[in-house]
């Protein structure tokens, strides 16, 4: 340990300082962490224009693959990587366990929930979460009541936000359960890793990503209508003029299955068909990259193109298979997100093993007391769909703006949540000045069919502007390719 | 994909993505060896019959005051608003290999990718006519490299023959195209005959389908107007021959009818019919009765076998027709 830091100070760690965040590769005082020292070796004895060489080249190779996102204007797309930093992010085998353990538990408790409030609706009736709350959520479907699921699946692939705090702790930001994309990238991500670093990557017991597709696959036959042996699986797709269409070619091919639009099926005689060179065939589960708003213009928004006439009936009568299914936003909303401990504590009489972060419900007295008094250290979140007042961050506010938001809470406690504000952890990343710190967050993919798989990794975000915490593509984020070791 | 069905959309897919690449091979081969090709007895270069050749007089006349070799040169590799430029040939082929990213191999996408991003940073000095033989000459490898990786990487099941039908009738459609407007403009008066021009003419003809030395193979001496349309049209050992286009479309659809993926789908009788019977007529006959007669049917006939096709195998209601060609047009 001693010797591993004399090399961090004259090599590419030498001016490196996490400035009193977490550091994925160094831990909580910036002092190293075993399961990253080796790789820490490797990264110090290169040279940073090599490196960024090397760098340049990986990017190079991603534009040309098409692994890209497009942007469309009048004339012309663009098409644009997420960029890729190189220096990888570690997670140790033991924090794994804890995290994958705390993610099934959670998904778990998701789809129970689910489940009732499509049904008996026992957990409103007890009064743990307030009925209007998912009632009058707007992404709840009164048209999926009483429709039951095979395995009582509804989310079948999910995206779990994930935020590590200031002591270390990882916690969930957001649950994503209607489409949630990025797997593309974390599969591809290694792929570019294995090719352009076989240097770094050598060695290591890293856990394999690639078999994403074979585990899908495997689910959507398990949630096939009853007594389908060989089904027909399809991946509707809004088309290759959405940005996630590199996802959409991705999975399409890692599964095997046809990437299809609204256009190439039709309904006929209760059955989803598809268009092919021989006729038409029937297609038994649907994973579909489309909202629950455009699906059938039948039922929902009805000027929408992308979806098929009539496949909500079809649907209903358990005839086809969507993955996910139809009205799980109500599941991932901010306004329930605040009572997943409580659900957890509902449903499987456990302590949720993933936190959330800390978050105050405002229509319950105690917390509206302590956000009111706390106004300058905490943010205020609206919730659901009350309408758009906005964040409001208390260190960054003026005395005006917590005023307006202290009134806003006074008239209308329930439309708010709100959390202390976290510093997020960093990972070495590489800029034109060598390594720095930059934030990360994580987002791990769940896989559910009869049973829940987790794929070992996720992807993880970086916000490659200094100081930022924003880590969305589309606000100067990139990725990075997440080991968990054996 | 499981059980041998095709998605009918994406057998229309690949039928346009070797269409587009073919057609743009085409135009680079013309657009390559028109210096020679244009100029008449006196020296000076016309380059409206490459206007011609693609009946684009309306959409180039109304962007352009005469068919300079500047105007028609911009207009053919890099004018984005003229659908038959080669750059959106080449985006359109993109579209078509995009919508078929999870079907092809990676090197067939990345590859289009590439020449596309390529075509786009493109500059206007690239093309200028000192640069233009090899700009073309790139363009044409470009294509073969794409037709190439095809052959080495696509998976040999309908989508295969699907491709392979759209290159043939293109290349029919090119090659018709061609002899009519080049034959009308290179018959030659009484007193050009078997001068230095006229020659160098039927010679550049013959190389913008890298046909000269199949030619010379075959008629070891003389070259006239009869002789090379006969050759183009009819020979069929050269590979860019009608004869050879049409019966390469009957072996495809044949064995399109004999997939047992397609339940016995077959075209029906006519326009194929008609195109092998109109390949086995002798040269002179068919000037005799009228050579852009006999051209202006073939091409309805490949007009309609493209219809066929359509209708048998990509379950176009009449209805949705019209929408479909629009994007195919555009993506």
């Amino acid at each position: 340990m001693v010797e591993a830091r004399i090399v961090e100070r004259q090599g590419m760690f030498k001016d490196y300082d996490p400035a009193g965040f977490y550091c994925e590769m160094l831990g909580a005082a910036g002092t190293g962490l075993a399961h990253t020292e080796a790789l820490r070796q490797r990264i110090d004895r290169l040279k940073l224009k090599a490196l960024q060489r090397r760098a340049a080249d990986t990017e190079r190779e991603l534009y040309n693959l098409g692994i890209t996102f497009t942007i469309y204007s009048q004339k012309d797309s663009i098409d644009r990587i997420l960029p890729f930093d190189v220096i990888p992010r570690v997670i140790a085998a033991h924090e794994w366990a804890a995290m994958e353990e705390g993610l099934v538990q959670r998904l778990t408790a998701m789809n129970l929930f689910l489940r009732d409030i499509y049904h008996d609706q026992k957990i409103l009736k007890d009064g743990v979460v307030p009925a209007e709350l998912v009632l009058k959520n707007t992404n709840y479907r009164p048209e999926m009541e009483g429709v039951d699921l095979r395995h009582g699946t509804y989310i079948h692939i999910c995206g779990v936000d994930i935020i590590r705090d200031q002591e270390g702790q990882f916690r969930v930001l957001e649950d994503n359960g209607r489409t949630p994309s990025g797997v593309s990238y974390v599969v591809e991500n290694r792929h570019l890793m294995f090719r352009a670093f076989p240097d770094l990557v050598e060695g290591f017991g890293i856990r394999p990503v690639s078999t994403y597709g074979l585990h899908l696959r495997d689910a959507m036959a398990e949630i096939a209508p009853e007594g389908i042996d060989d089904p027909q699986i399809v991946l509707l797709s809004p088309g290759a003029f959405n940005s996630a269409y590199f996802e959409h070619v991705f999975l399409a091919r890692e599964m095997g299955v046809p990437l299809v639009e609204g256009q190439d099926l039709i309904v006929e005689d209760d059955q989803v068909m598809m268009k092919t060179t021989a006729g038409r065939k029937r297609v038994d589960v649907i994973y579909r990259r489309i909202n629950d708003d455009f699906l059938d213009p039948e039922v929902f928004e009805p000027s929408s193109l992308l979806g098929v006439p009539g496949l909500m009936r079809v649907y209903r009568k358990g005839r086809v298979a969507l993955a996910n299914a139809v009205g799980t936003g109500v599941a991932d909303d901010k306004a329930v997100y605040a009572y997943m401990p409580r659900i957890i504590k509902y449903y499987l009489d456990q302590e949720p093993i993933l936190p959330n972060v800390e978050t105050m419900i405002c229509r319950e007295k105690e917390a509206l007391a302590y956000t009111l008094d706390n106004l300058k250290d905490l943010v205020v979140k609206p919730v659901g769909e009350s309408g758009g007042y906005g964040i409001t961050v208390g260190p960054k506010s003026s005395a005006e703006e917590l005023e307006a938001c202290r009134k806003q809470l006074l008239a209308k406690p329930e439309n708010f949540i709100s959390q202390p504000t976290i510093g997020l952890s960093v990972c070495p990343t590489l800029t034109t000045n060598g390594l720095r710190p930059r934030h990360v967050d994580l987002r791990p993919f769940l896989i559910t069919g009869s049973s829940t798989w987790v794929l070992p990794g996720g992807l993880t975000r970086v916000a490659l502007k200094r100081g930022s915490l924003v880590v969305n593509s589309s606000q100067g984020g990139g990725t990075k390719d997440t080991w968990v070791l054996e | 994909m499981s059980n041998g069905s095709l998605l009918s959309r994406f057998a229309e897919h690949h039928l346009w993505l070797a269409r587009y690449v073919e057609r743009t091979e085409n135009l680079a081969r013309i657009l390559d060896v028109n210096e020679t090709f244009a100029r008449d007895n006196t020296g000076v270069q016309d380059w409206l019959p490459i206007v011609h050749l693609h009946a684009d007089d309306e959409a180039f006349f109304a962007e352009h005051q005469e068919a300079s070799a500047k105007a028609v040169v911009e207009f053919y590799i890099a004018d984005r608003d003229n659908p038959n430029s080669i750059i959106e040939s080449i985006r359109a082929a993109r579209e078509n290999a995009r919508s078929l990213r999870h079907l092809i191999s990676i090197e067939l996408w990345a590859q289009l990718n590439v020449f596309y991003g390529w075509l786009t940073d493109l500059k206007k000095r690239d093309y200028d006519l000192r640069n233009l033989s090899k700009l073309c000459s790139r363009i044409k490898e470009q294509c073969q490299l794409h037709t190439g990786i095809a052959e080495g990487t696509m998976f040999r099941d309908q989508a295969f023959a699907f491709y392979n039908l759209g290159r043939q009738i293109e290349r029919a459609d090119q090659l018709t195209r061609l002899v009519d407007i080049k034959y009308h403009r290179l018959l030659p008066k009484v007193s050009d005959v078997g001068s230095a021009i006229d020659v160098s003419q039927w010679n550049a003809l013959l190389r913008s389908v890298a046909g000269y030395q199949a030619f010379r193979r075959t008629h070891p001496s003389g070259m006239t107007p009869a002789l090379v349309a006969g050759f183009l049209l009819f020979n069929p050992g050269f590979p860019r021959s009608l004869a050879t286009c049409v019966r390469e479309i009957r072996r495809l659809a044949d064995a399109l009818a004999d997939d047992p993926g397609l339940e016995g789908k077959r075209l029906p009788p006519g326009p194929l019919e008609h195109l092998q019977e109109q390949t086995i007529q002798p040269i002179d006959q068919v000037i005799d009765r009228g050579l852009h007669e006999f051209l202006d049917k073939v091409q309805l006939n490949l007009i309609e076998l493209a219809e066929a096709i359509g209708n048998t195998y990509f379950d176009q209601s009449p209805l949705d027709t019209q929408t479909q060609t629009q994007t195919q047009g555009v993506a």
